[in-house]
């Protein structure tokens, strides 16, 4: 499989948002994404996959394969899970050093910086964290 | 005459734009815009009038503390309090809890003792009490509600025994906005026996209070909340309950005498008051009370409760529209969600469109659980809110739906 760098899959996300003129535009766009993401099994809905301080229910999945994360993620909110869905098409099947280093620039590109603000009670900063909290534990377990 | 326009332009800040959009601002029971006159007591406050209080013999401690106690008097004529010394400064309804509980508390409850909560109480209203009960080794019994968001008052009536020691509840519900019959709940629980806290943060600004004609033994509320300063609020008690409580905080203001061998304590209310007080907040709260009254208090119900009807009537033809609170006796607050659709997204798209709601919980969690929902959108109105912000709420509501669905 074929493993797009960080900076490229940003860049896309970031491209593709500069058709938008609107607000409406975006939040359905993040809305569609939401919808989109494959529903985490229940299964991966514990307590430790959950991401603290968010107003609504987020949890975070993390597989390690073959040296790269794969996330998953759900939400009972679906703009969070829109939110959560950026990032997972991001960071997911990256190495870990990677995820861990990402400066994740394209939130300010595509005007979604608001949600970046550690007082927003969707709690994106904190989602960020727990992956790169995630993926620095597997750094150092190799 | 209400005026509603010429009221909000006593109100800067709803001239702002939000996203680009007229503010509108809908989230009045978390905490209610500003007057300029309120704005500008404060600033003349820290211009002209600054001093520590009751401690100077200068010109401008006794300005500051004149000021300090005339507000207490002004806020003590809008509960129709017996003596302004029955009104102590407090940082809110939260402190105010806290100080009954941990004082009169402390001193009062035994062992087998019960204290009495609702349902529809706000954290704040809970917590206290729960620490004081389990360092008691008390019960915390809570009356349940019906659907409507209304107290179960025979069920209030079965759970009050001899036993009971302290009721409180609040008068108005922050989450749902449902009227409780304060004065019936005071009645029942004295002829048990019970001393009555009555929580009034979201009642003062809406409805005329009378804390004797209600008989209640205490009775808190938060400036912030009725277009005052925030960090000030009023624990109105008794004196008799107040004469007979220890302090709760201690340090300056609140002595007589001290020394390494004794203290004693001021008399009321500076036995409550220790420290340097928010003197500003103090102050600047009775230009808020001043505000009130000269829109009057029946007035503003009146306009408030035309709102709520036009409001809730007009949501309510939105398809999966659901209500939560449907009190026969309701006050400003519409609480709702649109089916399949969590609270959080509706109001991320009406923030996006420029009004100002509260999403969650509301410090409201075992009366969410009780309706067994995430959470509600609460749209909570005050005396500057127009049919024409309802109107855009319910676009903005429709709009939350097309894109969520």
């Amino acid at each position: 499989m074929e493993h797009k760098p960080i900076s490229e899959i940003e860049d896309e996300i970031v491209n593709e948002f500069s058709f938008f003129d609107n607000w409406e535009d975006k939040y359905e766009y993040i809305i569609e994404l939401g919808k989109a993401l494959t529903k985490l099994d229940d299964a991966y809905k514990t307590d430790a996959n959950k991401v603290a301080g968010c107003v609504s229910q987020v949890w975070l999945h993390t597989a390690f394969k073959d040296g790269r994360l794969e996330f998953e993620a759900d939400s009972d909110a679906i703009i969070t899970k829109g939110l959560v869905g950026l990032l997972v098409k991001v960071l997911s099947g990256q190495k870990p050093e990677d995820v861990v280093a990402a400066k994740l620039e394209f939130i300010d590109k595509i005007g979604m910086k608001e949600h970046l603000s550690p007082t927003r009670s969707n709690g994106l900063v904190n989602m960020i964290k727990h992956m790169k909290r995630s993926a620095n534990s597997y750094m150092s377990s190799n | 005459m209400f005026d509603v326009e010429k009221i909000r332009n006593d109100f800067p800040i709803l001239a702002s734009k939000v996203n680009g959009k007229n503010l509108v601002y809908f989230d009045n029971a978390a905490t209610t815009q500003k007057p300029r006159r309120v704005i500008d007591a404060l600033v003349k406050y820290y211009s002209e009038q600054n001093s520590n209080v009751h401690r100077g013999v200068h010109f401008l401690s006794d300005k500051a503390t004149t000021l300090y106690e005339n507000s207490r008097k002004t806020i003590a004529e809008f509960i129709n309090a017996g003596k302004p010394e029955e009104l102590i400064f407090v940082r809110g309804t939260t402190e105010a809890i806290n100080l009954v509980a941990y004082s009169y508390g402390m001193e009062n409850i035994n062992s087998g003792d019960e204290i009495m909560v609702s349902t529809l109480e706000h954290h704040s209203n809970i917590v206290p009490w729960q620490i004081l009960c389990q360092k008691k080794n008390a019960v915390l019994k809570v009356i349940p509600i019906n659907d409507d968001g209304e107290l179960d008052m025979d069920a209030f009536k079965k759970l009050l025994n001899s036993k009971t020691k302290i009721v409180s509840v609040n008068h108005i519900s922050n989450s749902l906005g449902t009227v409780n019959p304060a004065a019936e709940i005071i009645k029942l629980s004295h002829d048990a026996g019970a001393v009555v806290f009555i929580d009034g943060a979201q009642s003062v600004q809406h409805l005329k209070v009378d804390v004797r004609e209600l008989d209640a033994d205490f009775y808190a509320f938060s400036g912030h909340k009725m277009y005052g300063p925030t960090g000030i609020g009023i624990l109105y008690g008794k004196e008799k309950l107040l004469d007979s409580m220890r302090p709760y905080q201690s340090g300056g203001d609140m002595i007589k005498n001290v020394s390494f061998e004794l203290t004693t304590y001021n008399e009321l209310p500076y036995k409550f008051e220790a420290g340097t007080p928010d003197i500003s907040g103090a102050i600047v709260l009775s230009e808020a009370v001043r505000y009130i009254n000269s829109i009057g208090l029946d007035n503003i119900s009146r306009h408030e409760h035309e709102l709520l009807e036009y409001g809730t009537a007009k949501l309510r033809e939105i398809e999966g529209f659901r209500l939560y609170g449907n009190a026969k006796n309701k006050a400003s607050v519409i609480s709702f969600l649109l089916e399949g659709i969590h609270p959080y997204d509706t109001g991320t798209i009406l923030d996006k469109m420029g009004i100002a709601v509260r999403t969650g919980l509301h410090c409201t969690e075992p009366l969410m659980k009780r309706f067994g929902i995430p959470g509600t959108v609460r749209a909570s109105i005050a005396m500057y809110n127009t049919k024409s912000e309802l109107d855009s709420l319910f676009e903005g509501v429709k709009k939350a739906k097309r894109m969520l669905t």
